[in-house]
């Protein structure tokens, strides 16, 4: 078993993607390696400049989403993108791009953010969460 | 443990204050990676996760944490760095 936590990043709403920036950030300070996959809306949200723009909110939210976008806005609380990118900084961390998913959507590792290190199908993904401490689907 | 913050005189100081859950503990861990090993350091946060964050973190990394003050509206941790 690897001291490593994988999260399997599916959603590409605002809200989830800021879990998942924390939990990947507090999982790198307490000496964890971290490795994403990013899959469908979750791989969607890592095109090129769409964070900056990206104002989605789950539906779990219901009618609260917007009341939660304007306090993450009034409170400054920092990207998700970003506080990924200084997580990076601080430990070992591995973000991985889920092959089947850009080809559907039409897309190439440029494409994405350039925090996402490469191209790997699901196989992989499951060979390395399989040796994982922690798997969350987010 | 020291009584009062002044007792401790410390190298260098971060404010976190305002910043949330993990931003003090990242800022706390870049601080320390910036100052040699016996250094200290202060942190203030306003953040509540970090009255248990702070510590764990420090344990876990293998530091001291030489004293927690909490303040009206934030805490000051004061850390040696250890390796």
């Amino acid at each position: 078993m690897e001291n490593r936590m994988s999260l399997i990043v599916f959603s590409g709403t605002a809200d989830k993607l800021m879990a998942v920036a924390t939990l990947t950030s507090g999982a790198v300070a307490m000496g964890l390696e971290v490795e994403l996959f990013l899959t469908t809306w979750g791989l969607q949200a890592f095109r090129k400049g769409a964070a900056q723009t990206n104002m989605s909110i789950s539906k779990d939210a219901g009618e609260h989403g917007p009341a939660l976008l304007e306090q993450m806005r009034k409170k400054q609380v920092p990207g998700w993108l970003e506080t990924l990118q200084q997580a990076r900084e601080l430990g070992q961390m591995h973000v991985y791009a889920c092959a089947m998913t850009l080809e559907l959507l039409d897309m190439k590792l440029e494409d994405l953010e350039p925090i996402v290190d490469e191209v790997v199908g699901v196989a992989t993904f499951i060979e390395r969460a399989s040796e994982s401490r922690i798997t969350l689907f987010i | 443990m020291p009584e009062k913050p002044g007792e401790i005189q410390v190298d260098k100081e971060i404010d976190a204050r305002g910043s949330f859950c993990p931003g003090p503990l990242m800022e706390l861990i870049r601080g320390i990676r910036a100052i040699p090993v016996g250094g200290t350091l202060a942190l203030l946060s306003s953040d509540p996760g970090s009255a248990r964050d702070i510590p764990a973190w420090v344990q876990k990394a293998g530091h001291e944490l030489l004293g927690v003050f909490p303040e009206q509206e934030y805490t000051r941790f004061v850390v040696r760095r250890k390796r």
